[in-house]
């Protein structure tokens, strides 16, 4: 009697179909979270094959491909102006953008009062992160290029990228700033340390990995941004630009132009600068990850 | 110096005869006996000077929003003597510390009344600067706040903030300050690691080391020993005994033995922010005037 009563204890309640949409549910899920994995595995397999055809069957020699800058022949063509022009661009980005956007996130986190005029420029550099990119391009078109006169040089290129990333560190060095907590500020203040003292010296250091960390991941973005350096007429160019004030083709609107020939040759280099790019975007990720790991542990 | 028996200071080594009497009275005498005794030994020649009031404060209330804390305190604070707040949790006790070096400026929504006089000024007057008043009375919080920095930086910090750094020679500093706050020992072979990595009870005693670096004339300390074990506890109760000689000490603390062992004072604040006694420690624990003070140091209360 006692057996059958244990075995009849949960006998009305069935949770077969219960288990099975909790399955079937696991499996969408997974196959969505999959899905992302399976386009970025399918994108590199094309990257790389085009990579591979490119050097065996076109005969095109790295080394050539990264020490010649671009050319009308394809066969002379490489990739070593755009590089160059890239990594210019980050540097006067990063110069232009840094300042400017740790400077607005102290004023925004440490300084300015709690009102309807701060809510307001936050909730605006929310939006300004989210206006595409084609606009800041549009807009150092119209200011700088055209406007003081420079002519499609780097420098535009730079203020459009600069401006682009400007909110994205504005928002991630706040983010940085607000994971400092309170009872370290009190401890400076209670110091006899002064507003700007305590920012400067335990704030700052305590934030600054997550700033660096949110200003690479920026920067990683800038650097594959195709569309403002068009606008700003990046295009046409084959050499190495000589100076910020020169004319200049980086590594996208490179990529772009080989993409867009006919001739077969010029697709592949297209596929090797691809790969290059990469290399750039997964060097400056992996750098953002080991900065967010290292320091982690902190406070 | 305050030479007293070290055995004085804990109450386990008294022999102590145990009536077997009525349990509840035995206990009540027990811990009535305990006071007294302790009171003895903190009554010293320190207690029976005149007192000379560096503190001031008349009428002072703090609103937290609409919320008081506190209930218009009027307390008058003597120079280098240990005086000791007490009360139950929630009565205002961090509250009025923090008024006194105007930490309650840093939080939003607190409103101050009434005055508060160090050496006879107002410091909530316009002219004066919070921060210049903060190198005069230092505080250790409630909750131990090490900077993310090495150890030696965390102690060396007030003196770099306040221009003193290059007054003195740090390195001694540093270790002074870690020789009070008895730390020295087990931090002196990695001053370079962070302080953060110290354990909770370390943590304390480095910012205590951090506070008392930069030499302030008033010290306000916000239950310094509570996350201490009895031997550490008892370095930094001796601590207090020696920089009283020099400073003036403001003590939270929720352990009776330790306010009538080491404070010449005692505020006892209860019902949401009142400051209902103040006077010589041994009279608050032998003789309170109001009942709710007996009441609540016989642990009847709260
Ligand atoms: N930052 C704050 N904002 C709003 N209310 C606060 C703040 N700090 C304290 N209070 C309120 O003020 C009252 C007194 O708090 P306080 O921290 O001074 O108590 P305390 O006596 O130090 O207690 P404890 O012994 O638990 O440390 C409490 O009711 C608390 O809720
Ligand atoms: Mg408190």
């Amino acid at each position: 009697m006692s057996t059958e009563t244990e075995h009849d204890l949960f006998g009305d309640v069935d949770l077969k179909w219960e288990h099975a949409k909790n399955r079937l549910f696991l499996w969408v899920i997974f196959a969505a979270s999959m899905f992302g994995v399976a386009m970025l595995a399918l994108l590199l397999l094309d990257i790389g094959t085009d990579f591979y055809v490119g050097l065996t069957e076109f005969n095109i020699s790295l080394t050539d491909f990264l020490t010649r800058d671009g050319s009308r022949r394809e066969e002379l063509s490489g990739f070593r102006g755009a590089i160059v022009a890239s990594i210019m661009l980050m540097i006067l980005t990063a110069v232009l953008a840094f300042f400017v956007g740790v400077g607005s996130a102290i004023y925004l986190e440490e300084y300015a009062p709690d009102n309807r005029v701060t809510r307001l420029i936050e909730a605006n550099l929310a939006n300004l992160a989210g206006v595409p990119s084609i606009v800041y391009g549009l807009l150092a078109l119209a200011a700088v290029v055209n406007g003081i006169g420079t002519g499609p040089v780097l420098m535009a290129g730079a203020i459009a990228l600069g401006l682009l990333v400007m909110s994205i560190i504005i928002v991630s060095s706040q983010e940085a700033l607000r994971a400092v907590p309170d009872s370290v500020r009190n401890g400076s203040y209670a110091t006899g340390a002064t507003k700007w003292q305590t920012i400067r010296g335990v704030v700052l250091p305590a934030a600054i990995p997550g700033i660096m960390t949110g200003t690479i991941l920026a920067l990683a973005r800038a650097i594959g941004e195709t569309a403002p350096l068009l606008m700003v007429g990046a295009i046409f160019v084959n050499r190495m630009p000589s100076g910020p004030f020169d004319r200049f083709s980086g590594m996208p609107t490179q990529i772009y132009a080989w993409a867009a020939e006919p001739s077969p040759h010029f697709i592949h280099l297209a596929a090797i600068g691809i790969v290059v790019l990469l290399t750039f975007l997964f060097v400056m990720n992996g750098l953002a990850m080991y900065i967010r790991h290292r320091y982690e542990t902190e406070i | 110096m305050m030479a007293r028996d070290p055995d004085d200071r804990n109450p386990a080594s008294k022999p102590r005869e145990t009536e077997e009497t009525d349990t509840t009275m035995a206990t009540a005498q027990l811990e009535d006996e305990l006071i007294t005794t302790e009171v003895e030994t903190g009554s010293t020649e320190r207690a029976g000077r005149p007192d000379e009031t560096v503190v001031a404060t008349t009428g002072l209330t703090v609103h937290y929003g609409d919320d008081q804390a506190l209930w218009d305190v009027d307390i008058e604070i003597p120079v280098h003597k240990v005086t000791a707040i007490i009360g139950p949790s929630g009565c205002g006790k961090s509250t009025f510390l923090r008024s006194i070096n105007r930490m309650n400026d840093q939080i939003d929504g607190c409103r101050i009344g009434g005055e508060l006089h160090f050496h006879g000024k107002n410091v909530y007057d316009e002219d004066v600067d919070p921060v210049a008043l903060r190198r005069k009375i230092g505080m250790v919080f409630q909750k131990p706040n090490p900077f993310p920095k090495s150890i030696y930086d965390n102690v060396a910090y007030g003196l770099r903030v306040q221009g003193k750094d290059d007054e003195v020679d740090l390195d001694a500093a540093v270790e002074d300050a870690l020789r009070g706050a008895a730390l020295w020992d087990e931090v002196k072979d990695k001053l370079d690691e962070s302080g953060l990595e110290l354990s909770g009870g370390q943590q304390q005693r480095l910012c205590i080391a951090r506070t008392i670096a930069t030499d302030p004339e008033v010290l306000l300390m916000d239950e310094p020993t509570s996350a201490l074990d009895p031997v550490a506890a008892s370095k930094i109760e001796d601590l207090i005994d020696e920089l009283v000689e020099e400073y003036t000490v403001v003590i939270v603390t929720h352990n009776m033995q330790q306010a009538a062992r080491i404070s010449d004072k005692t505020a006892v604040f209860l019902n949401g922010g009142e400051l209902v006694e103040f006077d010589r420690t041994a009279t608050i624990f032998e003789n309170p005037a109001d009942d709710r003070v007996e009441d609540y140091i016989t642990g009847k209360f709260g």
